[in-house]
């Protein structure tokens, strides 16, 4: 409560332009917009967490079949590509800290970065799709794969552009919302009194990180010691 | 809260005062708005325009089984029609209804906050519910949907030739309005609570709403991705769910409940916070165990997610989750009856005013004794299988949600009114209408638990003629009940310009909202109270106030 206890009306400390006015202050504004994210990524997480749970009921009816079809994925451009969101996490932050300074290139340059890494995951995530495509592992009625397992694959293979699709669409979001970043940021936006965006959408972009790094070893890596 | 030292409400004169209605004039001023109180009356205009139209389709249902032929309207038409039933008034009715409307309008007040924490994320939600609505609008008009409102699997994803998605895109859009409505609410009253405000001092409606938010929070995303797993199953013929690749539809069952229980948590838990408000005043009493009422509805919210089971006694889920989950639905009785006891603990020795939010509480705890008991009914898995898919569920969840929900929302309605327009309400008519309701409800309702328990099924279009009686009573409940609903809506707009003005604290009420004028003005206090006392400081021995 003594957050929300400070003078009613808005003062004139530092920042308090940015002050929206039904809020008392900067840190009662800060935390309602940090709240906000953590819960909107709680609501994320069950998002997410019906198609985990598919996953878990049909892996475990059917292991050796999502093993088989995991060995079709390319596991080289899915390391890769975990590398290259891992790096991007790493310049997101570096992006929040640089906003927390006022340092505004550097906001720039890391939100810029951490974009150009992203855009780097989406190219490859897209040559793999393709080049599913181009070996029948499209569930549908030209899916093709061989062995005794093809219908429990054709799920695993659901479930992989189920997962992976919606997980692109969280990037594709996410860089959209850099953009916007960037652009305020060219202006002069933040600085060490008010960087609240940039804090908020670091915090969605490292979630949508971490979904890859369940995503990765559930989809790539399973099974690899059968074979 | 007596004790607050913001100055006294004065009650001017209404006409020159400057407050969020006259504030500022034009269509845009309302639809660019990021004011929660007219959000909130573009959401009760909204929920209305569903609850008629949903109504509608009640009307045509009723008038099918008025006969035992299936003489009004094909099998096929008669499966969209309680459809779209179920859809319209599920997803953008009972939902919204409480939380989106008198929530919206009411939690900054009740909390002295000037807005919610996010008011364009406010205005966001009505947008998306409003999209949301044009999708399944849109699907209404080119020919529906048959599924049934539970879009079950295989049947929605492989064999329907109805506009499955789109209704489905429309339910995952709304979806999303009901997530900010949860995320906003939570944010503010954790964060835009006025000074002194403690958790303990909250009215048991911010309570209630906390507890609902919480389910829209957890529930809500679950249900989208299912619909997103139906709407790419549909469409680019993945198979998640499809048994010819081994898929499993159960699972679509485990996921949809998962929401979909919880859901009906989201319809009533905002209904008891309303209760709890109005038993409170017009009995002049404080709540019998404050604490006890806010934690019961913090127990309901986490029950919820633990029984969604209880819906798939008959699926082949297994005889262990059957009996794990038939335990978890009875233990939802205990925090319900705290309630229920609660509110007759404090009415006890009160000073009990029969105005009509006053009769509709007591219509909601009467009928939602009557719902609740029945769901322990069907809590038992022995007594599910025999009524299951009958008409005794019909009456149930009737029970909860209409007979429930719908009176406390009614009463809620009234009983804010005068914060709302400023004008007060005809009581006469008012009281008229609630027994309208009350009898039409019950005469619509309580056939169908006999029905159902002589074994009557839902979703069909013709029945045995044994069973004639019954549904004509049901038929003419339903008229009557429906006449119920058009009372209200006629004279609540006639108030809103011929009402009697009304004073800031028409009913003598301790509540935040009443210590500022009624209507209030666009920044809700002049000046943020400063609270130091309990929610409800009533004395059964104090004189009504009536304004």
């Amino acid at each position: 409560m003594a957050d929300t206890a400070a003078s009613a009306a808005p003062t004139g400390h530092a920042g308090s332009r940015d002050l929206q006015h039904h809020f008392d202050s900067m840190e009662q504004q800060r935390d309602a917009s940090s709240l906000g994210m953590w819960v909107f990524l709680v609501t994320e997480i069950l998002f997410f967490g019906g198609l985990f749970l598919a996953y878990t009921v049909y892996r475990s009816r059917y292991p050796l079949a999502f093993a088989e079809a995991s060995r079709h994925l390319d596991i080289t451009l899915g390391t890769f590509n975990t590398a290259v969101l891992i790096i991007s996490s790493l310049t997101m932050a570096l992006a929040v800290y640089s906003a927390a300074l006022g340092r505004r290139k550097a906001i720039i340059l890391f939100l810029l970065a951490t974009m150009a890494l992203g855009g780097t995951f989406l190219g490859v995530k897209a040559v793999e799709y393709t080049h599913k495509f181009h070996d029948h592992l499209v569930p549908g009625a030209g899916f093709r794969f061989p062995g005794p397992d093809a219908r429990p694959a054709e799920i695993f293979f659901s479930l992989y552009f189920t997962m992976t699709g919606l997980h692109a669409a969280h990037m594709i979001i996410g860089i959209g919302l850099l953009t916007v970043l960037v652009l305020q940021a060219r202006k002069g936006r933040y600085g060490p009194g008010y960087y609240t965006p940039v804090e908020v959408s670091g915090l969605y972009w490292h979630f949508v990180d971490i979904v890859w790094i369940f995503l990765f070893p559930l989809l790539y890596l399973i099974g690899r010691h059968l074979h | 809260m007596s004790a607050v030292t913001a100055p006294p409400a004065v009650d001017l004169p209404a006409e020159p005062r400057v407050n969020y209605l006259n504030s500022t004039y034009g269509l845009k001023s309302w639809l660019l708005t990021r004011d929660h109180k007219r959000i909130a009356l573009l959401y009760l205009a909204s929920v209305t325009v569903f609850f008629f139209l949903g109504g509608l389709f009640a009307v045509l249902i009723r008038l099918e089984l008025l006969t035992p032929a299936g003489d009004l309207v094909q099998s096929e038409t008669y499966n969209k029609l309680f459809t779209m039933h179920g859809v319209v008034m599920v997803f953008f009715f009972l939902i919204p209804a409480i939380p989106a409307v008198l929530g919206n309008f009411l939690i900054p007040m009740m909390i002295g906050a000037k807005d919610l924490a996010f008011p364009r994320l406010n205005l966001l939600s009505w947008y998306i519910y409003v999209g949301g609505g044009l999708f399944t609008l849109w699907s209404i008009v080119h020919g529906g949907v048959d599924t049934g409102w539970t879009f079950y699997t295989p049947y929605s994803t492989t064999y329907s030739n109805s506009h499955v998605i789109v209704t489905a895109v429309g339910i995952f859009i709304t979806g999303f309005s009901s997530i900010l409505t949860g995320l906003n609410f939570i944010v503010t009253i954790h964060t835009m609570r006025a000074p002194g405000l403690t958790w303990f001092r909250l009215p048991l409606f911010v309570w209630s709403h906390y507890a609902t938010s919480l389910i829209m929070v957890l529930g809500t995303p679950v249900i989208a991705v299912t619909i997103l797993m139906v709407g790419v199953e549909r469409l680019f013929h993945l198979g998640i769910f499809d048994p010819r690749l081994g898929g499993d539809p159960i699972l679509f069952q485990h996921l949809f409940w998962f929401y979909s229980h919880p859901a009906v948590y989201i319809m009533v838990l905002p209904a008891m916070g309303v209760v709890s408000e109005l038993v409170t005043t017009f009995s002049r009493k404080n709540i019998f165990g404050y604490k006890f009422v806010a934690f019961s509805s913090m127990a309901i919210a986490v029950l919820s997610f633990l029984v969604w089971g209880h819906h798939m006694f008959v699926s082949g889920q297994s005889v262990y989750a059957g009996l794990i989950f038939s335990i978890l639905s009875f233990l939802v009785a205990i925090p319900s009856a705290v309630k229920v006891f609660n509110w007759t603990a404090t009415m006890y020795k009160g000073s009990i005013s029969y105005r009509t939010p006053m009769l509709y509480a007591f219509g909601f705890i009467g009928l939602f004794t009557i719902g609740g008991l029945t769901g322990m009914f069907l809590a038992a898995i022995g007594l599910d299988v025999h009524v299951h898919d009958t008409y005794f569920i019909v009456a149930h969840f009737h029970y909860i949600m209409v007979g429930g929900t719908i009176m406390a929302y009614m009463g809620g309605i009234h009983y804010w009114w005068p914060k709302i327009s400023g004008k007060l309400y005809p009581e006469g008519w008012a009281r008229f209408s609630a027994l309208v309701i009350f009898v039409g409800f019950n005469l619509t309702f309580f056939p169908q638990f006999i029905l159902g328990y002589l074994g009557m099924p839902r979703r069909y279009h013709a029945y045995p003629e044994e069973f004639q009686v019954l549904n004509v009573m049901s038929s003419a409940g339903a008229s009557i009940l429906g006449v119920g609903y058009v009372v209200p809506l006629i004279y609540l707009i006639w108030s809103m310009r011929y009402g009697k003005a009304a004073s800031a604290n028409p009913w003598g009420s301790t509540g935040l909202e009443w210590d500022t004028p009624s209507p209030p003005p666009t920044e809700n206090f002049a000046v943020t109270p400063v609270v130091t006392g309990d929610p409800y400081q009533y004395s059964p021995e104090e004189v009504e106030v009536v304004g």
